[in-house]
């Protein structure tokens, strides 16, 4: 028991630790591709530490969703992430959610996100939510079916399970096809979640191309910090459900200190590698026009769509 | 348990009665009515959850003298289930009623309505727990008859009435269906007992099987609303006074859910071929897509409800569709998770969609109109009727760890399991129908986004919403219980599991109690912990702790800095509701991308001023979205109806010696027949 809450902890301190990190980096990677020297990737946690210290205006329109909303989100991002293998392929809280429950505690924030967007009554903000509804919409069917294509290759859709059988190398598949479509159907998905270019651009200064941004236009200090800290959470949560679902190895399959201290060590490099990879997508390609994105998330369902397939034909 | 079905009855008819004696009196018939209801629906409880955990199921009967008639009940525990949901949101609209139909005084009978509401629930008590099918039928068009009225209730309003003929006609054609079903038993059996039903003299052929499942699903799909037989729902629900249409959508459409159940796995023994179980599930993905996406273009927010009613009706039926697959394939175990599954949904979306119409309910006692667009800015003003439809809200739209999450969680579940199947084809339309459902219930989510964001947020957009005052404390009491029965059944799986399992094994043959269960109930793992499992209570605490985290983060790093209150920064000017995004506006991007499915028609005409063409002097916005469904199906066969009722008047001559020669040339053609 104490065991498991320690662990427990320890994956909490990491996530929270490696999430700012996670997003300092990629604008790094994006300011050298611009051929910037960039900030240093450690900027983002000094933004945090300096919102949480100013004050906070809160709009007089809104009501008490306002300033719970960040709180919430924060708390279902994180809980998400408590789900999910990290370092240690066996998470304790493992029995509490599968991996439905994590794309539904992140539809949880999403939610009050939207609500949020709302509540302050300028246009910005509900602009804001009404895209991201849309978003939200195309981007879950595609996640929920190359989910189960990775679920069926492993008969699980518990995410220990899961990590747990492919660090062990156990039941892999022969041919790869349908992970590498799965993997590329998540990949979009996790670009449009985490509001990335193409779908979204976290570094716009125009109101009327924000998605994310525009939702929580009126937030500021504290809660302010609190919804930034939750966004690079968020990202923290899919590229780890990316490298360990797809890439487990390194993984610690014990509670040996040394296999768990691998396990951190290749944890930190594969997000940091997926951070990079991000960023040089980013740097790739301009962001697509609302209506354009219904295509590109067409696209990661149908790869999920085939993902499936794919195993079916080849089993049988 | 005769004691209690006694008292039942007793108090329904007392409710339906009593408000007679005081013709003059609203407020005495009010309470009477509503508090003599209460009382009944109360002793429904107790009847139901005895009636669940009897050991074997309670019987009565009152011999007729018509024949093939008799008033038999059961109560097993497939009928206690649902005499529980019934009995359970009966008694929250009774408190709820008696705030509510103070709106009605002097202008309707308050006495009628009270006597309507008792002899509708008392209908659907007696729908689920009849044990003849002539009995049922009476009573099921009972229920329908009294339905009708309360939905005419405002008849003075034309809408209303177009509201109700149009329910009138669709229920009777459903119930045509179903007495054809019946008749078909009762040929095979010679009795109109439902013992006779499920085991007839000699088994009923195949085809006539089938016919029996399509004539049922016809039937009760009607009653149900699945697509493409919903378009009654969304006019009839809305139109009845809010705590009527909280039982029209929460429980009397479950009854034909509980029908189905009945026929399918208890009439026909769970025997029947893969194609009927993935009708149901075709029919279920369709219902639930459509009807979320007709709900996200609404923007009255009774009828939003009410097409939500059409989509919740279709994850039920994803569920038993899933359960009647693996049925057929032998797969009992996974066959009671899809029927567990499924009902599970039932009563929780009984539960929410009640809690929902009341909610709507309150904002149209407090502000009198049904517009969301005239809301806004509601929380401020009803803190309580807020705080109960964001719960109701949040149900609905399966997030966790509330009760939507965890029924659409085990139909997920179920639908997973579809890779035990023997043929492709079913190993891959199942994950289909899990796709199909996660995009339901993200739109779900969005549409409740939507109406708690636009009603209960940002600035009042009407002088109705300025002036709107908490309901009532009935209202609240009401609101309050189903909110917190939300959140139970969410949290407590444990104890809702073992009630449904009883439900269940008796049609799948197995009792999956200890499959489904995990870690002394605190988890829920179909069909183990290997393959899935989840716990709401945990998550729930992990959520509070977390947030609790959150609040100490915030204490640590910046300290609790005193807020500043400011207005919304408006570009430079004073912010105005005008400024605020609209329900149209917020399901725009939507509308667009699925433009296929609903072919809207925009029409947007601008006025220009004369001195410069930049300025509009005045725009006038229209937007309709094509009735699909109502023009290119029922327009057609009604227009055929009409016409041939047109050529048929020609023998309409008006005079009495005419009529006189036909009944002669009848009687003529007769008795040649007879020779």
């Amino acid at each position: 028991m104490l065991q498991a809450i320690i662990l427990v902890v320890a994956q909490m301190i990491v996530l929270l630790a490696v999430s700012p990190f996670l997003v300092g980096l990629i604008r790094k990677v994006k300011a050298r591709l611009q051929l910037r020297r960039g900030a240093s990737v450690l900027q983002p946690y000094a933004d945090l530490a300096k919102l949480f210290r100013k004050q906070p205006v809160v709009s007089t329109t809104t009501s008490w969703i306002f300033t719970a909303t960040p709180y919430i989100v924060f708390a279902s991002t994180l809980a998400a992430g408590l789900l999910i293998p990290i370092f240690v392929s066996i998470t304790p809280l493992d029995f509490a959610g599968n991996i439905i429950a994590v794309v539904y505690l992140l539809a949880l924030g999403t939610f009050f996100l939207m609500l949020a967007g709302l509540d302050a009554g300028s246009s910005f903000g509900g602009m804001g939510s009404s895209r991201e509804a849309i978003v939200a919409s195309l981007t879950e069917p595609a996640m929920i079916l190359s989910i189960f294509a990775i679920a069926l290759t492993k008969g699980s859709t518990n995410l220990s399970t899961i990590v747990h059988k492919t660090a062990l190398l156990e039941g892999i598949a022969t041919d790869p096809s349908p992970y590498l479509m799965a993997l590329a159907a998540l990949l979009i998905v996790a670009l449009a979640e985490t509001g990335r270019v193409p779908v979204d651009n976290p570094a716009t200064h125009l109101e009327l191309t924000m998605i994310h941004e525009a939702m929580v236009l009126e937030y500021s200090g504290r809660y302010l910090a609190l919804i930034e800290w939750a966004a690079g959470l968020k990202l923290a949560v899919f590229l780890s459900l990316i490298a360990n679902v797809f890439a487990p190895w390194g993984i610690a399959t014990t509670l040996a200190p040394t296999a768990m201290g691998i396990g951190l060590l290749a944890y930190l490099l594969k997000v940091s590698g997926l951070a990079v990879l991000i960023g040089i997508l980013e740097s790739m390609f301009a962001k697509l026009r609302l209506f354009r994105v219904t295509d590109l998330l067409g696209v990661a369902f149908i790869l999920a769509l085939l993902g499936l397939l794919f195993f079916y034909i080849l089993r049988s | 348990m005769q004691n209690l079905f006694l008292l039942l009855f007793a108090g329904y008819i007392g409710g339906l009665l009593l408000p007679l004696c005081f013709p003059t009196k609203p407020a005495v018939q009010n309470i009477l009515a509503h508090g003599s209801a209460g009382l009944a629906s109360g002793a429904g409880i107790l009847l139901g959850v005895t009636g669940l955990f009897a050991p074997e199921p309670w019987t009565a009967s009152v011999q007729s003298t018509i024949p093939f008639l008799s008033f038999a009940v059961r109560l097993d525990s497939l009928a206690s289930l649902f005499v529980l949901t019934i009995s359970l949101v009966g008694l929250v609209a009774s408190i709820y009623a008696i705030g509510y139909v103070t709106e009605f005084y002097g202008r309707a009978s308050i006495a009628a309505l009270g006597a309507l509401f008792n002899g509708f629930l008392l209908s659907m008590t007696l729908v689920v727990i009849a044990d003849n099918g002539f009995f049922f039928l009476i009573v099921w068009e009972l229920m329908s008859l009294l339905s009708y009225f309360l939905v005419v209730t405002e008849y003075e309003k034309a809408e209303v009435r177009y509201a109700g003929f149009f329910y009138l006609v669709m229920t009777h054609v459903g119930t045509a269906f179903i007495i054809l079903a019946f008749l078909i038993f009762f040929q095979a059996g010679g009795s109109f007992s439902f013992e006779a039903f499920r085991h007839p003299e000699q088994p009923l052929p195949e085809g006539i099987r089938t016919l029996v499942f399509l004539m049922a699903l016809i039937g009760f799909g009607t009653k149900a609303g699945i697509v493409p037989l919903h378009v009654w729902l969304p006019y009839a629900h809305p139109s009845a006074p809010s705590h009527i249409s909280a039982l029209m959508s929460g429980v009397m459409i479950k009854t034909a859910i509980y029908a189905l159940v009945r026929v399918y796995f208890d009439f026909l023994g769970g025997q029947f071929p893969w194609w009927w179980g993935f009708i149901v599930l075709v029919i279920g993905a369709v219902s639930a897509l459509l009807g979320v996406m007709y709900a996200l273009m609404e923007h009255d927010l009774k009828s939003l409800l009410a097409y939500h009613s059409v989509e919740n009706i279709g994850i039920i039926l994803l569920g038993i569709g899933a359960g009647m697959i693996f049925q057929t394939y032998g797969l009992t175990e996974f066959a009671a998770l899809g029927l567990l599954a499924g009902l599970y949904h039932t009563i929780n979306h009984a539960m929410f969609k009640a809690l929902l119409f009341l909610g709507a309910g309150s904002l149209l006692y407090a502000t009198h109109t049904r517009n969301m667009e005239e809301y806004g800015g509601l929380l401020r003003r009803m803190p309580w009727t807020g705080a109960f439809f964001l719960i109701g809200a949040v149900s609905i739209s399966a997030l966790p760890p509330t009760n939507g999450f965890v029924s659409e969680w085990l139909i997920f579940q179920s639908l997973f399991l579809s890779f035990h199947l023997p043929t492709v084809l079913l190993k891959f339309m199942l994950p289909l129908a899990a796709a199909a459902l996660a995009l339901t219930s993200v739109l779900a989510l969005a549409c409740f986004a939507k109406a708690f964001g636009i009603s209960f947020l940002a600035l009042p957009r009407s002088s109705h919403a300025r002036l709107a005052e908490e309901v009532p404390i009935t209202m609240r009491i009401a609101m309050g219980l189903l909110a917190v029965v939300c959140v139970l059944l969410g949290l407590a799986p444990m104890v809702v599991v073992p009630m449904l399992d009883r439900v269940v094994t008796p049609f799948a043959g197995q009792s999956i109690e200890g499959k489904v269960l995990a870690l002394d109930g605190w988890a829920l793992a179909p069909v183990n912990m290997e393959f899935s499992s989840l716990s709401t209570p945990v998550l729930a605490l992990l959520l509070v702790a977390l947030s609790m985290l959150g609040l100490g983060l915030v204490a640590a790093f910046g300290g609790l800095v005193k807020q500043r209150y400011y207005k919304t920064w408006g570009c430079g000017i004073n912010l105005t509701p005008r400024m605020e995004y609209t329900a149209t506006g917020f399901v725009q991007p939507i509308k667009r991308v699925f433009g296929a499915i609903y072919q809207p028609t925009v029409k947007l005409e601008t006025e220009l001023l004369e001195e410069s063409r930049y300025f509009a002097k005045r725009r006038h916005f229209e937007f309709h979205i094509e009735p699909v469904f109502q023009k290119y199906l029922y327009d057609p066969v009604v227009a055929c109806f009409i016409g041939m009722a047109e050529r048929l008047r020609v023998i309409q001559g008006g005079s009495l010696h005419l009529y006189l020669a036909y009944i002669f040339v009848t009687l003529i053609v007769l008795l040649l027949f007879a020779v």
